[in-house]
């Protein structure tokens, strides 16, 4: 059976003003936040900037995001019906909409 | 501040799973600056840290012998191994180990011996590991921890190379998408090594990362290297299936499988793995292709579990033997609201790793100079048929080996390249429109999709006619919807890369499928069922102008 959840994604790249951007997502029950995010680049947006690698794993410590005001990682927060807010991290440098600048300084480009 | 459009170093290495991490310590041991590159975080992505379990070695002081293991690779490998590669493997795996657990790795121990599983192929207990389901983790950590103490090695994350760089028909480096910036940027290096893993992304139900979708391969088939076994790519028999969990690798059935046995049901709960040739007895012996073959056999015939799987029960066991084997892992499974002591779970082959790849010599060498590969995207070990274990042991071996190779390469190799041979691939970067018609997301579903239904784990004639019409005609179409550089973090643009990928890596899997009209380890011919003598040949892939060419060799003495 089908739910659908809300999803409310604050985008942007550095120096543009935030925006607000909601999907209504259609999930199976068990489903985490981090498909959601999929699914909505797959069928509605592809621009929609999302960071993950091991997908379901929980290995690779990529999907940090903050979720209803708290840090999570988005691969193990289930999607539930009603609204849920999406953010970028709040303490890290914004790349641009839900990636931030996660790897330590020595590992970037610029480092 | 301004970011760097170009790098140099005497040692590029693309990947920085295990073999990649592996090949830069080494290489900086031979005395050499290096790059370590990867388009995800540094150590994050790639296979290795997915690792549940077994790592294959045969330690001689518990009465093994690398002949054992290499006898065994062998067999499994269904007359299509490299011997020389096979023969690397297991006779420089110990070394690999040893020196894992001097760095820290913390294998497994019981009264100071390595604790070692038995293992589905194998003639005896030969895999070590780390508890619980850790291994990858762990050897992921240990070789970040040492790679991150010597100052000759520079890690790059964020950085998708897109083509390596040649010189007179040499490799002098390679260009790159900076994904966080969006900004092309160009690194020369005296040795390259591809150490980018497998492709089993390409496929809908796999166990990989976002960077597995065959890049080394595509990398290297346009440099002019040669790739070999390509038509190989083995399915786990008991990816998870159903009901649906968060934060668990799909793989995890293993260490659990390995530990307590465990009883594989059909839908109506049989036993059926010996009606396929194989034995089970409530143990984990059958080996990989032949338990994929009779799962999905099972659920064509009508006789699958609810999700079109097989059921894995550990029902019989005990709570105090499920939490001796898996630790923390049953309180994981808890949240999830499994209690495997009263239900069963349903389990499907899922694409896990590619036995194909880059065609190299024992020494990590493509045949195009200067361009080396390890690990997973390495070729010939393993043959038709991947022993379970043999995958860390091949990334720390091969690794090695690679990182030595290059780094003496380098020291050989004056030649440095300069901006001229990067202008090309920096041009076509930037290049592009925003085609807002075409959704490479979506795109990408579809092909992997494709992949699973015409190239997976059974294959026909129309099958895999069909998939390469397809991913020839979205090769021809790609150009058009190019996505131009130079936004951040352009997963539009990433995933038109990955596109270009797949289309040239599947063309290369289902061509070397339809060419092979029998049935070999994981390459399963519905309309071909059965081996046959005339086909115990390797085939390897090169490109001719820009059009495929597929020849047979003789396997190597």
């Amino acid at each position: 059976m089908s739910a659908t959840a809300k999803l409310v994604i604050r985008r942007g790249a550095p120096g543009e003003p935030p925006r607000e951007e909601s999907w209504d997502v259609p999930f199976e029950p068990g489903q985490s936040v981090l498909d959601g995010l999929r699914w909505i680049r797959a069928q509605r947006d592809p621009t929609l900037a999302i960071r993950y690698s091991c997908t379901n794993a929980n290995s690779c410590k990529e999907c940090m995001v903050r979720i209803g005001g708290k840090t999570v990682y988005a691969c193990i927060v289930r999607l539930r019906e009603g609204t849920m807010k999406v953010e970028p991290l709040p303490n890290k440098a914004l790349v641009r909409d839900l990636v931030t600048e996660i790897a330590p300084p020595d590992e970037r480009l610029g480092g | 501040m301004a970011l760097p459009q170009h790098l140099a170093a005497d040692v590029l290495v693309i990947g920085a799973g295990g073999a990649g991490m592996y090949a830069a310590i080494e290489a900086a041991r031979g005395g050499r600056s290096v790059i370590l590159a990867d388009r995800s975080l540094i150590g994050r992505g790639g296979a290795t840290v997915m690792a549940q379990m077994t790592v294959a070695v045969a330690l001689e002081e518990s009465g093994d012998h690398p002949e054992h293991h290499y006898a065994d690779t062998l067999a499994a490998g269904r007359g299509l191994c490299d011997p020389a590669m096979s023969r690397l493997l297991c006779e420089q795996g110990p070394a690999r180990i040893r020196e894992m657990d001097g760095w820290g790795a913390g294998w497994a121990r019981e009264n100071g011996a390595f604790k070692r599983a038995l293992a589905p192929g194998h003639d005896r207990a030969r895999c070590v590991y780390v508890d619980f389901l850790n291994t990858g983790p762990a050897v992921s950590k240990t070789l970040r921890a040492k790679l991150n103490r010597i100052p000759e090695i520079r890690r790059v994350g964020d950085l998708l190379v897109r083509a390596l760089a040649l010189r007179d028909g040499a490799c002098v480096g390679a260009s790159a998408l900076h994904l966080a910036s969006g900004q092309p940027v160009s690194i020369a290096a005296g040795a390259t090594v591809l150490a980018t893993g497998g492709l089993t992304r390409m496929y809908r139900r796999n166990s990989a990362s976002a960077n597995m979708m065959g890049d080394g391969y595509a990398l290297a088939l346009a440099a002019g290297a040669e790739l070999v076994d390509m038509e190989f790519v083995q399915f786990f028999p008991i990816g998870h299936l159903a009901p649906r969990l968060v934060g668990m690798d799909p793989i995890m059935w293993d260490p659990f499988r390995y530990k307590l046995g465990g009883r594989l049901l059909n839908g109506r709960r049989e036993e059926f793995i010996q009606r396929y040739g194989a034995q089970d007895d409530g143990k984990y012996l059958a080996t990989r292709d032949v338990a994929t073959y009779a799962i999905v056999k099972e659920a064509a015939a009508g006789r699958g579990s609810p999700h079109g799987g097989a059921w894995l029960s550990f029902e019989h066991c005990s709570e105090a033997e499920l939490r001796a084997a898996g630790g923390p892992v049953i309180d994981r499974l808890a949240a999830n609201g499994i209690d495997l002591t009263r239900q069963a779970i349903e389990v499907a082959p899922i694409a896990h790793y590619h036995m194909g790849g880059v065609r190299v010599d024992a020494t990590m060498a493509t045949r195009v100079p200067g361009l080396y590969a390890a690990g997973e995207a390495v070729g010939g070990a393993n043959g038709a048929n991947r022993l379970s274990g043999n995958a860390i042991t091949e990334a720390l071996v091969f690794g090695c080996v690679a990182g030595k190779s290059a780094a003496r390469h380098a020291r050989s190799d004056g030649t440095k390249a300069d901006a001229s041979v990067f202008a090309t691939e920096k041009k076509r970067l930037l290049e592009g429109r925003n085609a807002l018609e075409f959704n490479p997301a979506a795109m990408l579903e579809e092909i992997q999709s494709l992949m699973q239904d015409d190239v997976g784990p059974f294959r026909t004639q129309a099958g895999l006619e069909r998939a390469l019409g397809k991913l020839r005609s979205l090769r021809a179409e790609l150009p058009a919807v190019k996505p131009a550089a130079g936004v951040p973090y352009d997963t539009a643009l990433a995933d038109w890369l990955d596109l270009c990928t797949m289309a040239r890596v599947g063309e290369c899997v289902a061509a070397a499928a339809l060419a092979r009209t029998e049935s070999r380890g994981a390459h399963q011919r519905e309309d071909f069922p059965g081996m046959d003598a005339q086909w115990a040949v390797n085939q390897s892939i090169a490109v001719a102008g820009e059009a495929l060419r597929i020849e047979t060799n003789a396997v190597p003495a």
